[in-house]
């Protein structure tokens, strides 16, 4: 009835995981209990859970990458205690099962459910306002993507609690997945929140290329476009033509374990090395994907920050266009040590080598755009500071490794851990806090705390640099990664580095909340009244803080880069219009948080093999996208005097702040 | 004169932005869909390619693979296709019946494309050629059958527009969404040409 | 609530003369191909190259006829992403030929 579910599958024998359960499962209750308190279900239900607006979703996406970023975490701090103390003969704290569990589960949560839906928001929020739209293309669509991407991280959250999670990597391997040597529910609750997640991130992918060709603002040229814009668009691009890889790689893998084929068994003509080739096929895309927003991120801050055009345009378009496609050409540098003649390996070797020059033409355009600015220290600009200095190491770690001769010594070392941290963390992570710190006002309408921004960036630059700079020499000494415990006591100084590392990083997430807290409780005075709290120089700041659900009453007219600085110096930001017209905005719409629970359930199901369960949501799925697709009266207007009242307070704001 | 340019940056006449191409916008949505589409069938292509040759002791496309039978196969996918021209001719000139004779016209060589496929689906099982038994026989039912899964869930998208005609008639919204089963029903048929030349043709050679 | 009929994506739309003149391409390529592999009369190498090549002409009429890609500036978008999408494929199925058949080779 059940499938293999039953009541052992909840791990009452280990003490760790069953205290994050009854934590997780007790801060969920006080949750609703809170909601249900203050009397806000409907409010939420209608204002946000049903809600369409681009600006909700992406909250709601940074929402999601904040809670999972803590999951992931704990899980950062469980693998350092444990290989701080498994020294000198002792076994740790940690089984090596549920160790290889954790590693898993941080490598898996930590890319898909907390840097992808982190972007995900932060392009949700900015994107459409940049371009001089007032919604994406697809708002329904967006919705859904959401819905998706909640899905997969509840199903990797269950795990924890029903089940196990699998012990075979983020990156699941055959044929360590295959049947024969994982039996168990962990390799399946992986194979499904993935695939769900990439179904919901493709669909964003499609969603905004569509929204970026065709809804730019009058005048906002290709070449106009924000470089947040732009980056936005390749690392959609990237979406669209990678996930799919991934999407076949998991469903050839879901065959062999569910219907006992062989694409990448051990027997009967299975090929173990086509499953990684497929996967870093996908997965080194992914890598860029989550940088190029941040790249985006940095060329915005630095020419907001230094009160400067950004320099060299024009090679920072092209430069972004050139990583794109050079991204897609460079996977097999993965698996190097794969076996493959010098001639392959040298070909994708100088191919990963190349990245570095366009890499290197985007660093010093914004070393170039901050040259002779008048420089603002603010937070945003803080985080951005740190990034490119820190970045640069991780890039050249990373050209190290893409000799295939240092390669073979390194590779699935702590060097190469200490690399893609240094590329993720100082990249992608620094960059969405940043992100996180210059839009935040435009998305919630006032400003987060300075100071508490600044001692959190020094803790998790000064945490990031003991966590992982050890980890460059253990490397270089030999230690593989994912051990549990170890019998090299020379290891052992470096690892304790690292953990104090962790700690550091855990006092800079500490500071973060407490900003996030004390600007709540100070929101009156942080209050951002105009929409521009920073002087900006793109569209997103011409709008209130937080923007009218239509963004702009009328659209603008671009005339040049940085659409709003062209606006201020010819004197006609913030004109008033002579007229108000209606306008169109998509209704609410309950089918994608249907859809998403659907989904859930679905892949629940499968994990367990419950198929009556799995064909009925299925069957769900279907009635569900039917019954959407049947209606027609998907928009309401919202009255050209109602458009007229919003904008007249927004006007009255504006002159009260101006005297 | 300076004053009435200056006041007009910036503000644009609503009229010309407030209704952005809605259907233009689709169809390029649903295009760039069928590009992810190809990609995953391109990945299930290189696995065939790689896979294609590992036939484990068991048996290979030339013993198990019969011509004739494929040839009605792909005939009736393009008569299909073509009939789907016959949707979009009588959708312009705003003709309900000859949509919906199209739609029945099509659906039916479709279903028998599908049956055809599940026919020689079940007796490869049935004699003991699952796609269980090699990594050659895997691919081969998984591209195969990749296709074919796209080309049900077609026949239910077309089954639902047949309603929708009928209910609704040929109001925009339906349109555009003809438009996109017709990307989809032609994109399919091309996929298919690149399946019985790689699949069919040379694995029988 | 129209019942007129829509512009297409912009592009050129089909006339049934297009449609016609298509199946009739369609059917002549799919049957040379077919014919050759059932004949057996052509050697090898050179039955192989007609089968890419009427292939690929197939997939080119398709495109043209019934999907109506064409060098007009509203299809541009569509053509953009097609010729990016078969570099792409190239890229992924030409790679992964070459990685997995240079490791067989080297292993076997």
């Amino acid at each position: 009835m059940f499938g293999k579910l039953s009541l052992s599958a909840i791990p009452y024998h280990d003490p760790i995981t069953i205290g994050a359960v009854g934590g997780a499962v007790l801060l969920g209750l006080a949750i609703v209990g809170l909601v249900t308190y203050y009397g806000k279900w409907t409010y939420l239900y209608k204002e946000w859970l049903t809600g369409l607006d681009h600006k909700k979703i992406g909250i709601m996406y940074i929402i999601i990458a904040v809670i999972m970023l803590l999951r992931g975490f704990s899980d950062a701090i469980l693998m350092r205690a444990q290989q701080a103390a498994a020294t000198g003969g002792s076994l740790g704290f940690l089984s090596p099962d549920h160790f290889n569990q954790i590693f898993s589960a941080h490598g898996s949560i930590m890319i898909i459910f907390m840097a992808m839906p982190f972007m995900a928001g932060l392009m949700n929020i900015v994107v459409p306002q940049q371009i001089g739209s007032r919604d994406v293309a697809f708002p329904f669509l967006n919705s859904l993507s959401l819905w998706l991407t909640a899905a997969g991280a509840m199903l990797i959250m269950v795990s924890l609690g029903v089940g196990e999670f699998s012990k075979a990597g983020w990156s699941g391997y055959a044929p360590l997945t295959e049947m024969e040597y994982s039996p168990d529910v962990g390799v399946d609750y992986w194979i499904w929140a993935f695939q769900i997640a990439g179904v919901g991130s493709t669909l964003t992918g499609i969603n905004f290329l569509v929204t970026i060709i065709k809804m730019r603002a009058p005048g906002m040229k290709l070449m106009r476009l924000p470089l947040f814009v732009w980056t936005s668009f390749c690392t959609m691009v990237l979406v669209v033509w990678a996930f799919p890889v991934l999407t076949a790689a998991l469903v050839l893998l879901t065959l062999d374990r569910y219907i006992g084929m062989h694409f990448f068994t051990n027997t009967l003509g299975g090929n173990q090395m086509m499953y990684v080739n497929l996967f870093w096929t996908w997965a080194h895309p992914e890598v860029y994907i989550l940088i190029l927003p941040a790249f985006g991120i940095f060329s915005e801050v630095t020419a907001t920050f230094s009160g400067k055009r950004l320099f060299g345009y024009t090679s920072m378009v092209w430069a972004t266009g050139v990583i794109t496609i050079l991204s897609f050409a460079v996977w097999m540098h993965h698996f190097f040590t794969m076996g493959a003649s010098p001639n392959v390996n040298l070909f994708f070797g100088i191919a990963t080598m190349l990245i570095g020059i366009p890499t290197g033409v985007k660093t010093f355009n914004w070393l170039f755009t901050m040259y002779r600015g008048r420089i603002r220290f603010t937070t945003p600009m803080y985080w951005t500071l740190g990034a490119i200095v820190t970045f640069a190491l991780g890039g050249t770690s990373g050209i190290l490794l893409s000799l295939p001769s240092a390669n073979y010594v390194l590779h699935n070392s702590l060097f190469v851990i200490g690399h893609f941290h240094n590329t993720i963390i100082p990249g992608a992570v620094f960059g969405f806090f940043a992100g996180y710190y210059y839009w935040f006002p435009k998305a919630v309408g006032f400003r987060l705390e300075e100071s508490w921004g600044k001692r959190a960036f020094w803790c998790w630059l000064i945490g990031f640099l003991l966590a992982f700079v050890p980890l460059y020499v253990l490397g270089f000494m030999g230690m593989p990664r994912r051990m549990a415990f170890y019998a090299t006591p020379a290891w052992h100084p470096y690892l304790l580095a690292a953990a104090a590392g962790v700690a550091v990083i855990s006092l800079g997430i500490l500071c973060q909340g407490i900003q996030l807290l004390i600007s709540i409780k100070e929101r009156r005075a942080l209050d951002d009244r105009t929409g521009d709290p920073w002087d900006g120089r793109t569209l997103e700041w011409t709008t209130s803080s937080p923007p009218a659900v239509y963004n702009f009453a009328t659209i603008p007219v671009v005339n040049d880069i940085d659409a709003l600085t062209d606006m201020k110096e010819k004197g006609v930001a913030y004109r008033r219009p002579n007229q108000y017209n209606d306008i169109e905005m998509p209704k609410n719409a309950p089918h994608g948080l249907i859809l998403g629970g659907l989904v859930f359930v679905f892949g629940f199901a499968m994990v367990w093999y419950i198929w009556w369960l799995a064909v009925l949501a299925a069957l769900g799925m279907l009635f569900t996208v039917i019954a959407r697709a049947m209606d027609d009266d998907i928009h309401y207007v919202i009255p050209a005097a109602e458009v007229e009242r919003i904008e007249n307070e927004r006007y009255r704001q504006l002159a009260a702040v101006a005297t | 004169m300076m004053t009435t340019d200056a006041m007009t940056i910036g503000i644009a006449h609503a009229e010309e932005v407030e209704h952005p191409d809605t259907v233009a916008m689709q169809a390029l949505g649903f295009w760039l869909y069928l590009m992810s589409d190809l990609i995953i069938f391109a990945t299930l292509f290189a696995t065939y390619a790689v896979l294609g040759n590992n036939y484990a002791g068991g048996p290979t496309g030339k013993e198990l693979f019969e011509l004739p039978y494929v040839l009605g196969e792909t005939l009736l996918l393009l008569f299909s296709s073509v009939a789907y021209g016959l949707v979009m001719v009588g959708m312009h000139n705003g003709v309900k019946t000859r949509v919906l004779v199209g739609l029945a016209v099509t659906f039916l060589f479709g279903l028998g494309f599908v049956l055809m496929e599940i026919n020689e689906f079940y007796h490869m099982v049935a004699a003991g050629h699952g796609p269980d038994v090699s990594a050659f026989l895997s691919s081969y039912f998984t591209l195969v059958g990749t296709h074919g899964t796209h080309v049900s869930f077609g026949l239910i998208w077309m089954a639902v527009m047949i309603g929708q005609v009928t209910v609704k008639g040929l109001t925009s919204p339906v349109q555009s969404r003809l438009m996109r089963l017709g990307m989809f029903w032609h994109f399919l048929d091309i996929v298919w040409i690149g399946i019985f030349s790689i699949v069919y043709l040379m694995g029988v050679m | 609530m129209s019942q007129a009929a829509i512009d297409t994506t912009g592009a050129s739309r089909g006339s049934l003369k297009s449609y016609l003149t298509g199946f009739v391409l369609a059917l002549i390529l799919t049957a040379i191909p077919f014919a050759l592999v059932m004949g057996g009369t052509w050697s090898s190498s050179a039955t192989l190259a007609a089968i890419f090549i009427a292939g690929i002409v197939q997939i080119l009429v398709h495109l043209y006829y019934f999907l109506h890609l064409d060098t007009s500036s509203a299809a541009a978008w569509n053509v953009l992403a097609l010729i990016f999408t078969v570099l792409i494929m190239v890229l992924f199925v030409g790679g992964t030929i070459w990685i997995m058949f240079n490791l067989y080779h080297r292993m076997m």
